[in-house]
Parts: C-alpha cells; sequence; structure tokens
C-alpha cells in the first residue's frame, strides 16, 4: 500500500502471530460471555390424567429441589386440572358450559390414563398412595408454590374450553400466556418436557 | 463409622419420593457451610437421589449406612 514502510519477514511474522494471539483472545471472551443454558426446566402439562400429574409434579418439585428454576406450561386438557371446584363463574355460553360439565373439575377429579376402570382403579390408586405416604396432587401442588415453581396457564386452550382465571385455583403467581412464552422458556432451559 | 459432629437430626421416615429430597433442600439454607446433618430415611430410591442432589446442589454425601430398613445419610453442607 502506498505510504506504507514494508516490513521485513521476521517482523510480519511477529504481526501475524500478535494478530492471532489478539483474535483468539477476543473468541475466548466471546464464547464466555454468550449465555448457556440455566438451570431450568421447561414442562408442557398438556394431558389431564391423574398418572401423568402426578409424574409431572414429581419432577417439577424434585427438579427445584435440586436447585433448578421451574416453568410449567398447562395447556389444552391439563388446563382442567387447574379449576377449583369451589369457583363459579357466569357468563358461559352454552358450548362452553358443556366444557366446563365435560372436563374434570380440579385437580381431584383427574382420572388413570389406564385402569380408571370405571373410578374404581383410580381411587384405588389414590389409597395405596395414601397408605404409602406418596404425596398427593393437592400437596405436591402446594409445595411448589411455596418452592416458586411458576405455573403459566394457555391462554388459548382456557378461551377454547371457555375457563376463565377466575374459576382456577389460587396459586402464587399464576399467570396467562402463549405459545412464544413457553418456547422463550424452553429455548434458554437446559431441560425441556412434554407430558 | 466415623463420628461426626451432627448439626441435626432430620426423620424424613416414612416420606416418600419427591419429599426426602424436597426437605433437604429447604433444610440447607437453614445450615451454615460446612456443617453435617443426618438423614434417616426409609426411601431407597433415596441411595441414589441424595448423591445426585448432592451433585447438582453444590453439597456432599460423606457416608451412608444401612440398618434394618433405616437409612442413614450425612448431609455436609457445601
Amino acid at each position: 500500500m502506498p505510504g506504507q514502510v514494508p516490513l521485513d519477514p521476521g517482523e510480519k511474522e511477529i504481526g501475524m502471530a500478535l494478530d492471532v494471539e489478539r483474535e483468539l483472545a477476543a473468541l475466548k471472551d466471546a464464547v464466555a460471555a454468550r449465555p448457556g443454558p440455566k438451570k431450568k426446566l421447561s414442562m408442557v402439562v398438556f394431558s389431564g390424567e391423574l398418572d401423568k400429574h402426578l409424574a409431572a409434579m414429581i419432577i417439577a418439585t424434585g427438579a427445584a429441589a435440586m436447585g433448578m428454576e421451574v416453568c410449567m406450561f398447562f395447556t389444552f386438557w391439563g388446563t382442567a386440572a387447574l379449576r377449583d371446584p369451589s369457583k363459579r363463574v357466569g357468563g358461559k355460553n352454552i358450548v362452553e358450559r358443556m366444557f366446563g360439565a365435560m372436563l374434570p373439575r380440579g385437580r381431584d377429579r383427574l382420572e388413570l390414563s389406564r385402569l380408571h376402570m370405571a373410578g374404581a382403579g383410580t381411587a384405588m390408586m389414590k389409597s395405596v398412595m395414601k397408605k404409602k405416604n406418596v404425596a398427593s396432587l393437592g400437596e405436591m401442588t402446594e409445595i411448589a408454590g411455596q418452592m416458586g415453581i411458576k405455573i403459566v396457564i394457555c391462554e388459548m386452550s382456557m378461551d377454547l374450553m371457555g375457563f376463565k382465571l377466575g374459576e382456577m385455583v389460587d396459586y402464587p403467581g399464576l399467570s396467562v400466556g402463549g405459545v412464544a412464552t413457553f418456547l422463550a422458556d424452553a429455548g434458554e432451559s437446559s431441560i425441556q418436557l412434554f407430558i | 463409622m466415623a463420628a461426626y459432629q451432627i448439626a441435626k437430626s432430620l426423620d424424613y421416615k416414612g416420606l416418600k419420593c419427591p419429599m426426602p429430597i424436597v426437605k433437604i433442600s429447604q433444610e440447607m439454607p437453614r445450615l451454615t457451610a460446612g456443617e453435617v446433618v443426618e438423614v434417616l430415611t426409609t426411601d431407597p430410591g433415596s441411595l441414589s437421589d441424595f448423591p445426585a442432589w448432592a451433585k447438582t446442589t453444590g453439597n456432599q454425601v460423606v457416608e451412608t449406612t444401612q440398618e434394618s430398613g433405616v437409612i442413614t445419610i450425612y448431609v455436609k453442607k457445601g
């Protein structure tokens, strides 16, 4: 290039080596600064069955016990489990009232995915769990709340089935969201589950 | 069995998964680093759960013994 003093071969090599070192240092800084996956669990609870909800709560509380941040997204059939049977809301049309009547009114009405046997199987399972001192869904949900596990309800599912936030259980920080809320959360989590 | 200075003895007998590790995780903030607690449990899953929990939370299982159905786990706060 005009105006530049030409480097002799030795200086040129040193110059290149310094450039490489500088680039390497810059790369190392960039890698260290990159956000890695957080110690976080993102879980979709899609199903509406007792056994699946139990598994979901055991995993969620276990993860929180291990120091992970946990966010559970209740969608579709899972939404029904969050209903509070003691709360009633009005203003529903006929289809929404039908959904409300046909779907389980809260976690205590969930059925086993297999061996429900018109209620006998589910009752037996609950009885065995109680005898063996396994925490119930209600107990685990309360613990989840104490441990700061976040629950987000799928807004679209609530809209489809006519559920209102006012008929859901009291849970610390219970909020409503869409698919992007889940995906953003899942994208920065180290574990993602679909139950 | 070595003698430890036990800060506390925690009776988790009868509790089932996930309660033993949930409870120990709630106990940790009440301890200072280096303190050892003695956990008594009847949950066989705890044999593998406690070391796994300790590894991810930066604590330590210093010893585990088993006698007539009761598992004793010594947990040291990291």
